[in-house]
């Protein structure tokens, strides 16, 4: 069977301690899909380009096919499913339903994590802005015009409160 | 029941699943004991395998199979399907060339199918391909669509003298001949449409898992057709329909791609026989660009004949397109989408003669819009490059040669009879959003800011949901809920929104209480499936059918019920009345009655199911006028696309919200060919742009806001008065962000710009006419 060379971690995904052991040349986003079933982080282009995969580990957002499992340990990594349950990201999840900002939805996980890293940073709401934050994340559907308009939308909701 | 009502631009049911990482898509798919393929592909463009020694890497680690072309012919499956049934130019049958899973002694393209490896882990399964020994003796290459029909040039199959596949004419020649003898003007042009990928999110993966025990196959999928793809596989398979079952979930984007099964689904299948577990094949994304089919690629060559007043007299246009190394499902279709040529113009005289070449490169698929942006662009860019030539305005040369509406039904010079359009209309209000009359001035103030800046216009038809059928089934449960199963597919485009709100809005029903299902060939009876824009139309008017089924079956029994006669009955807003009684029933109530064969009426069936097949021999034609706006830096070529607008007329509007995405995304492929996307291969047939480092598609930061209206014009020609929406955004935005560039440009005399045009590329064309 396997002649893997594994190593063991330890870390938290999505507020939840879990130890595993993983093949050293496992990345990150493999192991958050396939040992733990948190399909919700997709795999786009495996070069980080496209950011279908991207994760928030300790608080920044990153690639998870650019990262290897090894190197998540010790580290809190968060999801989409994380986020979800969390409710951090709500209002944006519901603008982006109330915009039809997405089609097949592929995207759309990276294309929310990356949108809440720019509420966290506080840029100014401009169209400019956001498109420029966002143009690390490929979608292939939508154009981007009802994504530029969800999180425009929820910024200045955010602002207005 | 107003707020989902036809026309309602209704958030999508199928979102809050997606926004919250809930989307069921083919890599999701976990079965037990499931083991991992990987596809080993040809490192070269053409070369003959001498042989292939698979000992060490089936000695390695964790190896379950190797599979080569010699496995393939020993399982005695056939081979994947190949159109046929087109001619050559001397009247032989089109080329049908063997398209084998795996190929045993010759390869075609750098990508193509050597051998497929089974691993208890994907790495594994990856090492262990690296230990197979292949020798090749490398051949000449041919790729360049030009070049392949060369004398000379290399052949990709031996047996087809030319590369020549086939060869398709459209229109009359002798009557064009005749227009262009009396012409008093010719405008010639030579286009090369360059080929592009579809680029999914989701990249392309299959599950095969074979079942021992009652001999039957399933297959997990990415597709547009799931009918389609198991009818494709039963085929390959040598088993009858039955015993292969098809299951697709969330499918990351298609646009034709996916629409017929390719290579891994069938090897999937085979290695989960031989190995008795299921097999895992996903494909990364570089496999999507060395295995993916890919799209467009021809080089065309057009002639548009007027006479002194600026009428068009005839159109001539010959066309070599480049079908890749094979034949594939869904290509030939490209010369049918050439009636796009003909545009909405009077032109009384064309004659297309399309010639399909092989080469060493991807086969070729359909590609949002399948040969009508290809036709869309040459059409609408002869139409500025004669206004130029001619010395007139762009937007009055199109007008004069508009078909007017009252001249409907208008049977074009290209292949096609319009039903219904209001181009001229259309172009009013297009002209008003894009505010073209002060267009100058914006021109000067760029100018000033060292901007050249250009306007384009498209005007732009093309064939939709061009005929066949469509099967859609409504099942209320005993409980009086309902399942709702399409025979088409969505890719992203939001099927079950539209479909819920047509059969919620009939029959009065809450959405809550509607489970929509699609892509299972054991659920679905009766389905061709998602492409050519036919889903809101074809799948659309299914379920009208499958209501209205519903609607007199219900009313029968709610008139046993009440005790009156059918005809005593009204259906509205999902309850059963009539001016005879105060008694009302509730569409629910009726189906639950319906479930009891005691409180029905003698001789009827039980239950409350109605499935429907929407046939037709029609189609119909969105059309809509884009106009663009680019800025272009004189220093560095960089090109910003600043004001878009669309009106389209894709007939009733279902859904504006959903058809504002698909106009917006079909913009974003067609902005994206014209400015940045480009598949190339070196001299020796290797691929150049094999990721996302090489190869360019638009970010957000690419893209403008799109305005979008719309200005319908309801098509008869099926219940629903839909056009399809899917690929128009495509089509008119070629052609208009092409035209906006060459505008732009044209202050410096610059004619053209070859596509993509690239920072570099229009830099160079301003350095060249700056140089004169």
């Amino acid at each position: 069977m396997s002649l893997e060379e594994t190593l063991a971690i330890e870390l938290t995904v999505n507020g939840e301690r879990v130890e595993s052991t993983v093949p050293v040349r496992q990345h990150l986003v493999d192991f958050l899909r396939t040992e733990l079933g948190l399909t919700g982080s997709h795999i786009g282009c495996e070069h980080g380009i496209c950011g279908a995969c991207s994760v928030r580990v300790d608080g920044a957002v990153v690639r998870g096919c650019l990262m290897l499992a090894v190197q998540a340990d010790g580290a809190e990594v968060v999801t989409i499913e994380g986020l979800t349950d969390s409710g951090e990201i709500a209002d944006l999840q519901e603008m982006f339903v109330e915009r039809n900002a997405l089609q097949c939805g592929y995207c759309t996980p990276g294309m929310l994590i990356t949108a809440a890293e720019l509420f966290d940073i506080g840029l100014p709401a401009s169209r400019e802005n956001i498109r420029e934050f966002l143009s690390g994340n490929f979608c292939r559907c939508t154009g981007y015009h009802a994504i530029v308009d969800a999180v425009e939308a929820t910024l200045k909701q955010r602002l207005s409160r | 029941m107003g707020e989902f009502a036809i026309g309602q631009g209704v958030p999508r049911f199928e979102d809050p699943r997606l926004v919250r990482g809930g989307g069921r898509y083919v890599d999701d798919v976990a079965l037990p004991r499931m083991a991992y393929g990987y596809v080993l592909r040809s490192p070269h463009a053409h070369a003959r395998i001498r042989s292939i020694d698979t000992g060490k890497a089936k000695a390695a680690p964790g190896v379950l199979a190797v599979l080569t072309g010699s496995d393939w012919e020993a399982a005695g499956w056939r081979d994947l399907p190949v159109p046929g049934g087109m001619k050559r130019r001397d009247g032989s049958p089109s080329y049908k060339p063997r398209f084998p899973a795996l190929v045993k002694d010759r390869v075609r393209w750098v990508g193509d199918y050597v051998a497929f490896v089974v691993g208890e882990t994907l790495h594994q399964a990856a090492d262990a391909a690296e230990l197979i020994e292949i020798d090749y003796e490398p051949l000449p290459a041919v790729t360049a669509t030009a070049n392949a029909a060369v004398p000379g040039a290399p052949l990709v199959w031996d047996d087809c003298p030319g590369n020549v596949c086939f060869a398709r004419f459209e229109g009359d020649k002798t009557a064009t001949d005749a227009a262009f003898a009396r012409a008093d003007h010719i405008v010639k042009h030579r286009f090369v449409i360059n080929r592009v990928t579809a680029a999914t999110m989701e990249p392309r993966g299959a599950v095969g898992d074979y079942n021992v025990a009652d001999g039957r196959y399933t297959l997990y999928a990415v597709l547009q057709r799931a009918q389609g793809y198991r009818a494709e596989l039963a085929q390959v398979l040598g088993v009858p329909e039955s015993m292969v079952r098809v299951v697709a979930g969330d499918v990351g984007g298609s646009f034709g791609m996916k629409s017929a099964i390719f290579n891994e689904n069938p090897l999937t299948l085979l290695a989960s026989k031989l190995i008795g577990r299921p097999v895992k094949w996903t494909g990364t994304r570089s496999e999507a660009f060395l295995g993916d089919a890919q799209g467009r690629d021809n080089v065309t060559d057009a002639e548009l004949a007027l006479d002194k007043d600026g009428n068009f007299l005839g159109l001539r246009v010959k066309s070599l397109v480049n079908a890749g190394a094979y034949l594939q499902p869904g290509m030939p279709a490209f010369t049918g989408n050439l009636g796009t040529l003909a545009g909405v113009y009077k032109t009384p005289a064309s004659h297309v003669d399309v010639t399909v070449v092989f080469s060493n490169t991807n086969p070729m698929r359909p590609y949002r819009g399948n040969g009508r942006p290809e036709a869309a662009y040459v059409i609408e860019r002869m139409v500025d490059l004669a206004a130029d030539e001619l010395g007139l305005d762009p937007y009055e040369l199109r007008r004069l040669n508009m078909i007017p509406p009252e001249a409907m039904p208008f049977k074009t010079s290209v292949t096609f009879t319009y039903d219904c359009g209001e181009f001229e209309k259309s172009m009013d209000i297009a002209l008003k959003m894009a505010d073209v009359n002060s267009f100058e001035k914006r021109r000067a103030a760029a100018r000033k800011r060292g901007k050249l800046r250009g306007i384009g216009l498209s005007f732009t038809i093309e064939r939709a949901a061009a005929g066949g059928f469509e099967g859609a089934e409504i099942r209320f449960d005993r409980s009086g809920t309902v399942t709702l199963v399409s025979g088409s597919h969505s890719q992203g485009q939001g099927h079950e929104t539209v479909f819920k709100q047509l059969v919620c809005d009939r029959l009065g029903l809450d959405p809550n209480e509607v489970y929509y299902l699609q892509g299972d060939t054991d659920q679905v009876f009766f389905g061709e499936g998602t492409g050519g824009s036919r889903s809101a139309t074809m799948a659309g008017s299914a379920f009208h059918l499958a209501s209205e089924k519903i609607v007199v079956k219900a009313t029968q029994i709610a008139a046993h019920l009440l005790k009156l006669e059918a005809a005593d009955i009204n259906f509205a807003d999902g309850i059963f009345s009539s001016a005879k009684t105060n008694q009302t029933l509730t569409i629910q109530e009726v189906a639950r009655a319906a479930a009891d064969p005691s409180k029905l009426p003698k001789d009827m069936e039980a239950g409350l199911v109605s499935n429907a097949v929407f046939d037709t021999d029609t189609q119909n034609f969105p059309n809509g006028c884009h106009i663009c706006e680019v800025e272009i830096d004189e220093d560095t070529g960089e090109v910003e696309i600043v004001d878009y607008n669309v009106v389209d007329d894709v007939g009733t509007v279902l859904n504006p919200l959903l058809l504002h995405g698909q106009i917006d995304g079909g913009i974003a492929q067609g902005l994206g060919q014209v400015l940045m996307e480009d598949i190339r291969f070196d001299a020796d047939g290797q691929l150049l742009t094999g990721s996302f480092m090489d190869y360019a598609m638009p970010r957000a930061r690419n893209t403008p806001a799109f305005h979008v209206e719309s200005n319908p014009v309801p098509t008869k020609t099926n219940p629903l008065g839909t056009k399809g929406a899917g690929e128009a955004g495509c089509v008119g935005a070629m052609p208009a962000v092409a035209n906006a560039l060459v505008d732009a440009l044209s202050v410096l005399g610059v004619k053209h710009v070859e596509m993509p045009a690239t920072p570099e590329r229009i830099w160079r064309s301003i350095q060249e006419a700056r140089a004169g």
